[in-house]
């Protein structure tokens, strides 16, 4: 089994007065949204709670499931990476990108990875869906071209029950093969 | 793609693009203005008197808006109730109250609540809550717990045995008299955490005026939950809505009732607010149902050629602390009758000891009872050839029940309506390349490799079931399914369903079925579930129940829409009804088949109503209500087949092959059965090598969060080759028979047996699941 990291996932507050806030700007599917926020609250609950986009989704409490996925621009360079939205402080995103899964299809139209999910039945109950498909892309964008055994190592990170993960990397192969022939990323 | 038709088509999901998009609606994405949020203070004794609770400084936290202790709410909730309660086992059921009261018994068992302006605040304010605790004595081992000097968890459960449930038929000893041979095995089926990946949740909101209440909340049978809720709080049914709309998966898990479900529907009745509580993960690893954990005694008789003959098994069932909503069922019921499989054995007995322990309560969990059965039995196959130097191919293929023997009747009760368990089974070792590998096992083995090849062929009981079944087993409700199948009058048509898929893919399936029926396009055909306002009551969705016994009904409704059809279009082109042909959405004139008319003309002319339209007599509208109560349960079969290679240095399982051939009846739509195979598979696999809930002695969960308990990632799922036989269900209006946990009940076994299979030569005769690499270590080193 791949090693896997425990952390505590909710910050505690550690003083006798609710925190003060502070304030966060943040463009997210290409919307600049401006808020005051604790400084302990998580981004994933930032985007679901504040923000209101709920295809982000939280299954668990110690980064493991990879539900809360989404592509963050300017943590690492000027590129996109996939990263778990639950191990981020919102402020850490300030003055940063966001991408989730309601940004991903432009125009009505699916992304190749949205349209392979659903022709190769990558998904079931569909919760582990939307953080699987950004670290898909977060694996795409880096290694267009992955081996088999390189997208079953791209998504460890990211938990499914339902599927046994075959139609899963089905799916992240057809979609390689399309964005590398339509010359499409993001 | 060129469908033919559409009963049988593989096409892409109807539910898909909503939650492709991050469009679905599970129950944490369900926000309403002004809600405030519920925390649980969990118990972290496995077992203590609760002295005193102190909520005070609790309540003084900024945004803090109320805390209750099980003993404030003692008096304002019933007792969550036990649904399956079996007869003639002097079952006890020890009062399960939705916050422990006086003593907690298990660690997570909830015993206070605080209610906050954000979920933070709750959590903050939670550690203010001062419990005092007079730590107990525990037990969390089920064969341990009903000894007599076990630290008792209820005095009117003495021994901790909440039953003892016993079964059997044919001449059990005259066989064991008879046999050639008699091997024994003690085997425990490890303890499983379900683990969808969705944890539970519940919003509740209550109108003080109308005096009505609405419940978001993850469930896989809202009828079932809105019953037992109202039992609970003592809201009245009809003032009760159970919502829920998508869930991220159940696998048993949301079948269940559990008390903070009730708290919290309370906290907004009486706070006058909506209450929010989501399950953190540890909290639903430690308080969410579990799964298996039997201890079980196995015999078996046989001759020497290879012939099983009987079967004694005596297992130790763990429940928990308390006895959960269908629990007395699932290790008796739906456990002995299973014992037979596919085979001709002649004579079975079976005790099964329920024990009450400080551990989560346990229920069903995917394929429940019958995956427990299923292991048994084929480690057994293995054991017996094993003992008689025979092929564990060959002495399955010396035991099938013959295909025409069916209708056939078990031991235990059960007619098996269909099979031909040879031709599944031939077909896996033929794509398995069986005799190939065993060649291959050899020459490995010279060169000191261990290669492993595990077969397990199964039977399962799914279409759960006929009521009567149901009924005379002590289940609470019959096991029918209702929908309601309306045409409107463009000829478009909504399908409300008892069944709630989550995952399952019936919002396509049962739409393919109306489409095909009624011969209209697959886009005119929508399925709404999950609603209790809307949808007739159901009683949800498990046991691979929804697409024989829901699909079933919806077969009946479309069959009493043709006919009603039939009635109109007669009067509409001025014949008699016999000479009306419906075929592919359109009634024609038997001699005369240019005149006809499409349905959607005739769903048009029974609301229009006219007297030219509507012959007399006729009700206006077009549509049907159905309640499906199955003549029998559906028996699904298969074989499986694994090959793997252990690593003699590290102990590390490697799966290089792995087929499934599945006989689930006719398939409505393939590519959905096959994901069923693929996740059933690997959950059962997890089981053989990675998963398993564990206690410490104190009855501390160590396996709390997903870095300790090991659900496998894409990494360690193997592929898998899929192949199916068909042999219909004779008496299913569809003659479909389920398919949702055959993988989980044929894999443990299979994976199992190949590892085991691959240290045979060594010696090694059992090693209990999982198989981690420390475990086979330690066996290699003892021989
Ligand atoms: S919610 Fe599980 S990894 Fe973020
Ligand atoms: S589709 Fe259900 S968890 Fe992945």
């Amino acid at each position: 089994m791949p090693r896997r990291m425990t952390r505590r996932a909710r910050p505690r507050a550690t003083a006798e007065a609710p925190q003060e806030t502070v304030p966060v700007r943040v463009k997210i599917n290409g919307v600049e949204y401006s808020h005051n926020v604790e400084p302990r609250l998580l981004l994933v609950n930032y985007i679901r709670d504040v923000v209101g986009l709920t295809g982000t989704h939280v299954g668990c409490d110690t980064t493991h499931c990879g539900a809360c996925t989404v592509l963050v621009k300017g943590l690492r360079g000027d590129s996109w990476v996939a990263v778990k939205s639950c191990t981020l402080l919102t402020t850490q995103v300030d003055g940063k990108e966001v991408l989730t899964i309601e940004g991903l299809a432009k125009n009505g139209e699916l992304h190749p990875l949205q349209k392979a999910f659903w022709e190769n039945h990558g998904l079931q109950c569909g919760f582990c869906t939307p953080g699987m498909i950004m670290s898909a892309l977060g694996l795409l964008l880096r290694n267009p071209n992955p081996s088999r055994e390189e997208i079953k190592w791209g998504i460890t990170g990211n938990l499914c029950r339902c599927t046994g993960y075959i139609n899963i990397v089905k799916s992240i192969e057809a979609a390689a093969k399309e964005m590398r022939e339509k010359g499409i990323t993001i | 793609m060129a469908v033919t038709r559409l009963f049988g088509a593989k096409i892409r999901r109807k539910e898909d693009l909503r939650l492709l998009t991050g469009r679905g609606k599970y129950t944490a994405d369900i926000y309403l203005p002004g809600t405030v949020h519920a925390f649980f203070v969990r118990s972290t004794y496995a077992h203590a008197r609760i002295r005193s609770v102190d909520v005070s400084d609790a309540l003084g936290v900024e945004g803090v808006i109320a805390a209750f202790t099980g003993q404030d709410i003692k008096d304002a909730l019933g007792a969550v109730p036990t649904a399956w309660q079996i007869p003639g086992a002097e079952l006890k059921v020890p009062k399960y109250m939705p916050l422990a009261v006086d003593r907690v018994r298990y660690v997570g068992d909830p015993y206070a609540v605080v209610v906050a302006s954000s979920p933070y605040v709750a959590a903050d304010a939670a550690e203010r809550i001062k419990a005092e605790f007079e730590p107990l004595p525990s037990v969390t081992n089920p064969e341990k717990a009903v000894q007599p000097e076990a630290p008792q968890l209820y005095e009117d459960a003495p021994n901790n045995t909440a039953f003892v449930w016993r079964a059997s038929g044919g001449d059990v000893d005259g066989v064991f008299s008879r046999a050639d041979v008699v091997v024994e095995q003690r085997m425990v089926n490890s303890r499983l955490q379900p683990t969808a990946i969705e944890t539970r949740g519940v919003l509740a909101v209550y109108d003080r005026y109308a005096e009505k209440a609405t419940v978001y909340m993850t469930s896989q049978n809202p009828h079932v939950h809105r019953l037992l809720l109202s039992l609970i709080t003592g809201i009245p049914e009809h003032r009760l809505r159970v919502v829920s709309y998508d869930v991220g998966g159940g696998f048993g898990s949301k079948i269940h009732c559990y008390g903070p479900e009730a708290v919290v529907l309370y906290l907004a009745m009486k706070l006058g607010v909506p209450v929010k509580w989501i399950e953190t993960r540890e909290e639903n690893f430690k308080s969410t149902i579990h799964g298996r954990d039997h201890v079980q005694y196995v015999e078996a008789a046989a001759t020497r050629d290879g012939k099983v003959l009987g079967l004694r098994v005596k297992s130790y069932a763990n429940m928990g602390a308390y006895l959960s909503t269908a629990a007395p069922g699932i290790p008796t019921i739906l456990f002995g009758p299973m014992l037979s499989g596919p085979y001709t054995i002649q004579a079975i007995s079976v005790e099964v000891v329920g024990a009450l322990t400080n551990t989560a309560p346990v229920d069903a969990y995917r394929g429940a009872g019958r995956p427990e059965a299923t292991y048994i039995l084929e480690r057994v196959m293995d054991l017996v050839a094993r003992e008689l130097g025979m092929d564990p191919a060959e002495a399955r293929a010396r035991n099938f029940i013959p295909k025409d023997m069916f209708p056939y009747r078990t031991p235990i009760v059960l007619t098996y309506d269909s099979g031909d368990y040879e031709r599944a089974f031939r077909r896996a070792l033929e794509l398995a390349e069986y005799w190939r590998w065993r060649e291959e096992q050899k020459r490995a083995r010279e060169a000191g490799r261990l290669i492993g090849i595990g077969l397990s062929s199964y039977i399962e009981i799914c279409g759960l079931g006929p009521s009567a079944v149901a009924r005379a087993t002590g289940f609470g409700l019959g096991l029918w399914e209702s929908t309601i199948v309306r045409v409107h009058p463009t000829g478009k048509v909504t399908v409300f369903t008892g069944g709630h898929p989550h995952g399952q893919g019936e919002e396509t399936t049962f739409a393919q079925i109306v489409a095909d029926k009624l011969g209209i396009p697959i886009e005119d055909v929508d399925v709404v579930h999950g609603d209790t306002d809307l949808v007739p009551f159901g009683l949800g969705t498990y046991g691979s129940r929804t697409t024989p016994v829901a699909g079933g009904a919806i077969a009946i409704a479309c069959d009493r829409i043709i006919e009603k059809g039939r009635r109109i279009a007669a009067h509409l082109l001025e014949v008699r009804e016999e000479d009306v042909v419906f075929e592919a959405g359109r009634y024609y004139v038997k001699e005369l088949p240019e005149r006809q008319k499409r349905i959607q003309e005739i769903a048009l002319a029974a609301y229009a109503a006219g007297a030219s339209e509507l012959p007399p007599g006729t009700e206006p509208g077009l549509e049907a209500t159905a309640f499906y109560d199955p003549s029998n349960f559906t028996f699904p079969f298969g074989t499986h087949v694994c090959i793997v290679e252990v690593d003699a240095e590290t102990g590390q399982v490697n799966i290089l092959k792995y087929v499934a051939v599945d006989d689930c009846g006719n398939q409505i739509n393939p590519m959905i059965v096959e994901g069923q195979i693929h996740g059933g598979v690997v959950q059962g696999l997890a089981q053989a090598l990675h998963e398993e809930a564990v206690y410490d002695e104190r009855g501390n969960l160590l396996t709390a969060t997903l870095t300790d308990y090991l659900v496998p990632s894409a990494v360690e799922a193997p592929d898998i080759v899929t192949d199916s036989t068909v042999t219909p269900s004779p008496h299913n209006p569809l003659g479909v028979k389920g398919i949702g946990e055959a993988g989980t009940i044929a894999s443990t076994p299979a994976v199992a047996n190949a590892v085991l299979d691959a240290l045979a030569h060594l010696r090694v005769r059992h090693i209990d699941i999982p198989l981690r690499p420390e475990k086979i270590l330690r066996a290699l080193r003892k021989v």
